[in-house]
C-alpha cells in the first residue's frame, strides 16, 4: 500500500497509531522482561545451586516477568490487528525496524544500560537492514 | 562499561536466540499454510494444528528461543542481546537462497549486508553494563 492509498483508506494518523501501539507494547514487554531477568540474576548460577526447578521458580515468582509477558501478548495481538488493517509490506518493516531503535532507547533510559556510540551505530545499521529485509 | 568476554556456553545461548526464533516462525508459517483454512467456527481444528509436524517443530523452536532469550537477558544487556542476535533475521534469507535456490532481491541483499555490519560492530563489544553500585561492591558482574 503506497502513501496515497494509505491516506485514503485508513488515514495517516490511524496507521501511525497502530504501528506505534505495536512498537510501544513490544518495547514495554522486552524492557520489563529484561528488568525481571536482571532482578533475578544469572540464571546459570541459580540453576547450578537450585537446579532447573529452582531456576524456573525464580522466573515464575517474579511479578515483572508476568508484566513483560503481558505486554508481549498485547504486542502480538496489536500486530494481528494492524496486519488486519494495513498491508504487510508497510506494517512488517515499520514495526520490525522501529522496535530495534526503541528497544535501544528504552534500555538506555529505563535499564540504565550503557548504549554507547558503537551500539547506536549498530542499532541504526540493523534498523535499516531489517527494514530492507522485511520489505 | 566493563569489557567481559563471553564464554563458549554464553555464545551458544546467543546463537540459539538468533537461530530458534526465525526458524520457529518459518516452521509455523510452513505448517499453517499447508493446512486447510481455519475458522473460529471450528476452534478444535486450531488445537489439532498444533500437533502437525511443522507446527509442533515451530512451537518447540519458539519455546527454545524464549528459554535461551531469558537466560541471555540474565547476564547480558537487552541492547546487546537484541543487536548481537539480529543476524537471525537474515538466516532465513540465506537459507532461502542457498538451500531452496529462491531469488533474493538486491534490496534484501542490502539488508543482509547492513545487518552483518551492525552485528559485527556490536558483537565483539562488552555484553553487560556494570552499574556503579556493583563496581563499588566488587560484585563479579
Amino acid at each position: 500500500m503506497n502513501l496515497a492509498a494509505l491516506l485514503s483508506y485508513t488515514g495517516f494518523w490511524a496507521a501511525t497509531a497502530m504501528i506505534a501501539a505495536v512498537v510501544l507494547s513490544s518495547t514495554a514487554g522486552e524492557v520489563l522482561t529484561a528488568a525481571a531477568m536482571k532482578s533475578i540474576g544469572d540464571l546459570d548460577n541459580i540453576r547450578a545451586h537450585s537446579g532447573i526447578k529452582g531456576a524456573i521458580w525464580a522466573v515464575l515468582s517474579c511479578p515483572l516477568f508476568f508484566a513483560g509477558v503481558f505486554f508481549m501478548a498485547v504486542a502480538f495481538f496489536a500486530l494481528l490487528f494492524t496486519l488486519n488493517h494495513l498491508n504487510l509490506g508497510l506494517a512488517g518493516p515499520a514495526t520490525a525496524s522501529l522496535t530495534v531503535f526503541t528497544n535501544a532507547l528504552a534500555a538506555k533510559l529505563f535499564l540504565k544500560e550503557n548504549v554507547d556510540r558503537r551500539r547506536w551505530t549498530a542499532a541504526v545499521l540493523i534498523c535499516v537492514g531489517v527494514y530492507f529485509l522485511a520489505h | 562499561m566493563a569489557h567481559q568476554k563471553l564464554s563458549l556456553y554464553q555464545t551458544m545461548i546467543l546463537i540459539l536466540v538468533a537461530v530458534c526464533a526465525p526458524l520457529g516462525n518459518t516452521c509455523l508459517a510452513k505448517g499453517m499454510t499447508s493446512l486447510p483454512e481455519l475458522t473460529l467456527a471450528h476452534p478444535l481444528a486450531l488445537f489439532a494444528a498444533a500437533f502437525t509436524p511443522w507446527v509442533a517443530l515451530g512451537i518447540a523452536l519458539l519455546i527454545g528461543f524464549f528459554a535461551s532469550y531469558l537466560t541471555a537477558l540474565s547476564w547480558a544487556d537487552l541492547s546487546y542481546v537484541m543487536l548481537a542476535t539480529a543476524w537471525g533475521n537474515m538466516l532465513v534469507e540465506l537459507l532461502a537462497h542457498f538451500c531452496l535456490h529462491e531469488t533474493v532481491s538486491y534490496q534484501r541483499w542490502l539488508g543482509v549486508v547492513l545487518i552483518t555490519l551492525g552485528v559485527a560492530l556490536v558483537a565483539p563489544g562488552p555484553s553487560h553494563t556494570v552499574q556503579p553500585a556493583s563496581l563499588n561492591s566488587g560484585a563479579p558482574r
